[in-house]
C-alpha cells in the first residue's frame, strides 16, 4: 500500500482545461492515475484528455457524477484558495494544491474550511505525491516527474520540489524504492505538516523506512522529530536539511525558508532529528548509504 | 516566491490612521526646508517638541542617529539636514518623518502576524514595549501574551480583552487597547500584510480622560505579502525602488529569487530547496557561494540568460555553478539559455554545468558541443566549481 494516493484514488483536476493542468493531468494518467473529472467554471459539458474526461462547472457536480474522492488543484493563485474551499465543501477528503503564490491570508481562511469539513489539504505550493507501482499502474498526483521513481517501501516526505527529485533519484539509482513520495510544500501555511505525514507513514504497513527532507525556517521539523522520537522507533529513519549555509534574516526562495533570530536554524533541526534517532545526511546523495546504516535493506 | 514587501514607517502609520487608530499627526519631507515647514505646522498646532525620524527600510535607526528631537523650527531644519545626509546600514536617507514628540509614560508591544504553527493571524502583546520582541522572547517569554484571531471573523472582542488583561491593562486603557488590537488584525487582513507591528504602543498623559492616560501608536512596521500585491495597486505603489539594489530589482521583475551573498561562486539552480542545498554543498566543499538564485519552474532560455546577467553583475563571482533538475524545467532550454548568455556576456568566468531530468540528454549534447565543463552529480559539480574558483573560492 502507500499513503494518500493509491489504486482507489479517483482524481478530479481543478483547472484541467488550463495549460499546466492539462499537461500534468496527461502525465498523471499515463502513469496510471484514474482521472475521473475536471472542473473549470464555465466549461461544464466539455471533455478533456482526448475526450476521455468530462469537465464540470462545479466540484459538487463532479463528485456527484463521478465519485471523485481526491482533487488536484492547478487553478491560478488568485482563485486557488477558493478552489480548495470548494473541494472541501463538496466532500472531497484529499486535496492537493500545486499552485504557487497564493496570498497567505487566503490560505488562513481556506484551511479553516478544510478542517471544518474533515478534509486533508496537501500544499499549497507543493509537487504532490506519487505512490509508485509496477509500470503504468502507479498513482501520481501532482507534478513529480515519473521517471525518478522505483516501487518500494521507503516513505519520503519533503518541503521542497526539485530537492525531492534529487533525493529520490539518488535512492532509485541505488536500488531503493519508495512506498509514497510526498511533497508538503514550502509556504508558511500548509495543510499537511511533516508530523502529519510521519503519522500516515507510521500507520502504513507498506512503509518500512522514512526519509524526511526539510529546510530552514519555522519549527515543523522539530515538531515532527519530537513526535517521531516516541512513535517511530520501529522504522529506520534518515533526514536531510537544506539551508545550513543560509544567512540569517534572508528568505531563501520559499516563503517559509527563513532563519529569524534563534528560530528556524538548520543546526537546531539537525540536532532535534538526531535526538529522535534520525541519521542526518550532509548531501542528498548520502541518503541511500545512511538508510542502510540505519538498518534498512530493500526487499529483493 | 518573492520576499514580502517592506513599506516605510510613514506609510505604515497612514494604514493605521486610515483604519481609525490613534496615530499622532505627522508629515514627511525630503529637504531640510520641508522639515522646517512641517515642524512649524506642528509647533503652531501646540507641539512643544518634534521628533524627526529617518525613513529607511532597516531597523536600528535610533542607534544610527536617525531619530532626533528638535525644540524649534530652526533646530528641526538643522536636525533634518543632518539626518538626510546619513547613510544607515548602507541605505541613504532620502526622507524624514516629522511628528510631535510624545511624553511617554509606558511602552507596550503589539503586533499581528501570520503564524505558521497556529496557521492563522497571531496577536502578540507585551507590557515591555520599546524593546525588540525577540529580546523579550529570549529574556522573559512569559511576558508575551498570544492569541490567534478567528480565521474568518478576525479578532473577536473577548480575544482582544484576553490580550489586554494579559498585559495588565484595565479601564479606559483596556478599551482603547481592544480597539487597536482589532484594528491591527483588520489592517493585516485588508492589506494582505504578514506583519503589522506597533512598537511602541505608548501610554501618554491625557488629563481630559477618566484614567488620565491614553494609547497612541508611535511607530509602525508593516510588511506586505508579495503574492497579494496584484490586488492592492495602491499599496504596491509604495514600493521604495530607491532602496532596492538595481540587481535585486531586475531579479524581482524577472521572477527570479536572488539573494546576494559574500562569496565567489555564483549559483544558478531551479527550486528553492535545491538552491539552498547547492549553497550547502559548495560551502562543504570548501568554497563560498556568491548568491542564492532560484530560476523557478519551467524557465525558458531568456530567463536563464537574465539569471546569468544577474550573477555576473557581482564582481566577486570567480566561477559559476549551474545545477538544474529538470521536471517542468527542460534541460535543453537551460542549455540554450546558457549558450546564448555566454555569447552576450562581456566577462568570462569558468563555469560548471550539471543538468539532469527532463531532456538532460539533449542538454548534454548542446553543452558538450559548446565546450562547457559538466558534472554528473551535485557533489561533483560543487567540487569542480570550488576548484574553478581557485584561490578566489575563499570568502572575500
Amino acid at each position: 500500500m502507500s499513503i494518500l494516493v493509491n489504486a482507489d484514488t479517483r482524481l478530479l483536476v481543478q483547472g484541467l482545461t488550463g495549460r499546466e493542468g492539462g499537461f500534468h493531468a496527461a502525465q498523471m494518467a499515463a502513469y496510471g492515475t484514474q482521472i475521473v473529472a475536471g472542473v473549470t467554471p464555465g466549461r461544464g459539458g466539455e471533455r478533456a484528455l482526448d475526450g476521455t474526461t468530462p469537465i464540470f462547472n462545479t466540484v459538487a457536480e463532479a463528485v456527484r457524477a463521478t465519485g471523485a474522492n481526491a482533487s488536484c488543484i492547478f487553478v491560478p493563485a488568485a482563485g486557488a484558495a477558493d478552489a480548495i474551499a470548494e473541494a472541501a465543501a463538496a466532500g472531497v477528503k484529499t486535496i492537493f494544491c500545486i499552485t504557487e503564490g497564493i496570498p497567505v491570508h487566503d490560505m488562513v481562511g481556506a484551511l479553516a474550511i478544510v478542517q471544518r469539513h474533515g478534509a486533508r489539504l496537501i500544499g499549497p505550493n507543493c509537487p504532490g505525491a506519487t505512490s509508485p507501482s509496477a509500470a503504468n499502474s502507479g498513482v501520481k498526483v501532482g507534478i513529480i516527474p515519473a521517471s525518478i521513481h522505483l516501487p518500494g517501501d521507503v516513505g519520503v516526505v519533503s518541503r521542497s520540489g526539485t530537492l525531492t527529485y534529487e533525493a529520490v533519484q539518488s535512492m532509485t539509482d541505488a536500488g531503493i524504492g519508495q512506498s509514497t513520495c510526498l511533497g508538503i510544500g514550502g509556504d508558511p501555511i500548509i495543510g499537511t505538516t511533516f508530523r502529519d505525514a510521519l503519522e500516515l507513514f507510521a500507520a502504513d504497513a507498506a512503509t518500512r523506512a522514512i526519509v524526511l527532507i526539510g529546510e530552514i525556517g519555522g519549527s515543523a521539523e522539530e515538531e515532527a522529530a519530537a513526535w517521531a522520537g516516541d512513535n517511530l522507533k520501529h522504522l529506520p529513519r534518515v533526514a536531510f536539511i537544506a539551508g545550513r549555509a543560509a544567512p540569517e534574516g534572508r528568505r531563501m526562495g520559499h516563503a517559509g525558508a527563513i532563519v529569524s533570530g534563534s528560530s528556524g536554524r538548520a543546526s537546531d533541526k539537525i540536532s532535534a532529528l538526531e535526538a529522535a534517532g534520525f541519521k542526518v545526511a550532509l548531501s542528498p546523495t548520502e541518503l541511500p548509504r545512511l538508510l542502510r546504516e540505519a538498518g534498512y535493506a530493500p526487499r529483493s | 516566491m518573492l520576499p514580502p514587501m517592506k513599506i516605510h514607517e510613514a506609510e505604515a502609520r497612514q494604514l493605521l490612521a486610515d483604519a481609525g487608530l490613534a496615530v499622532p499627526d505627522a508629515s514627511t519631507a525630503t529637504t531640510p526646508a520641508g522639515a522646517r515647514a512641517a515642524a512649524e505646522r506642528l509647533f503652531s498646532g501646540g507641539a512643544s517638541q518634534v521628533v524627526i525620524k529617518a525613513q529607511v527600510l532597516v531597523g536600528g535607526r535610533g542607534k544610527a542617529g536617525g531619530v532626533k528631537l528638535a525644540a524649534t523650527p530652526e533646530e528641526a531644519e538643522q536636525v533634518a539636514a543632518g539626518i538626510l545626509a546619513l547613510e544607515i546600514k548602507g541605505l541613504p536617507v532620502r526622507r524624514v518623518l516629522i511628528a510631535p514628540a510624545a511624553t511617554i509614560l509606558r511602552e507596550i508591544y503589539l503586533a499581528a502576524l501570520i503564524d505558521r504553527s497556529s496557521r492563522g493571524v497571531l496577536l502578540m502583546a507585551s507590557a515591555a514595549g520599546g524593546m525588540e520582541i525577540e529580546e523579550v522572547a529570549a529574556k522573559s517569554p512569559e511576558a508575551i501574551v498570544r492569541v490567534v484571531a478567528h480565521p474568518h471573523a478576525g479578532l473577536l472582542p473577548y480575544q482582544a480583552r484576553q490580550l489586554g488583561f494579559g498585559i495588565g491593562l484595565s479601564g479606559e486603557l483596556l478599551k482603547q487597547f481592544c480597539v487597536i488590537a482589532a484594528g491591527l488584525v483588520r489592517i493585516a487582513r485588508s492589506s494582505d500584510a504578514d506583519l503589522v507591528e506597533v512598537n511602541p504602543l505608548a501610554v501618554v498623559p491625557a488629563p481630559e480622560l477618566p484614567g488620565g492616560e491614553r494609547l497612541v501608536c508611535l511607530d509602525a512596521k508593516v510588511t506586505l505579502d508579495d503574492s497579494a500585491l496584484d490586488r492592492h495597486p495602491e499599496l504596491a505603489a509604495w514600493r521604495d525602488a530607491d532602496s532596492e539594489d538595481p540587481i535585486d530589482r531586475e531579479a524581482r521583475e524577472q521572477g527570479i529569487a536572488y539573494i546576494r551573498l559574500d562569496g565567489s561562486i555564483g549559483c544558478m539552480v531551479n527550486g528553492a530547496g535545491l538552491a539552498m542545498t547547492t549553497l550547502d554543498l559548495v560551502t562543504q566543499a570548501g568554497g563560498s557561494p556568491a548568491n542564492f538564485l532560484d530560476i523557478g519552474g519551467g524557465a525558458r532560455s531568456e530567463k536563464v540568460a537574465a539569471a546569468m546577467r544577474i550573477i555576473l553583475a557581482d564582481p566577486g563571482v570567480k566561477a559559476i555553478l549551474v545545477n538544474i533538475f529538470g521536471g517542468i524545467t527542460r534541460g535543453d532550454e537551460v542549455a540554450k539559455g546558457l549558450i546564448a548568455a555566454r555569447d552576450q556576456q562581456d566577462r568570462v568566468v569558468p563555469m560548471v554545468v550539471r543538468i539532469v531530468g527532463t531532456n538532460a540528454k539533449e542538454a548534454a549534447e548542446l553543452l558538450t558541443a559548446g565546450g562547457f565543463e559538466t558534472a554528473a552529480s551535485l557533489d561533483e559539480a560543487a567540487e569542480k566549481a570550488v576548484a574553478l574558483a581557485g584561490a578566489g573560492g575563499a570568502a572575500r
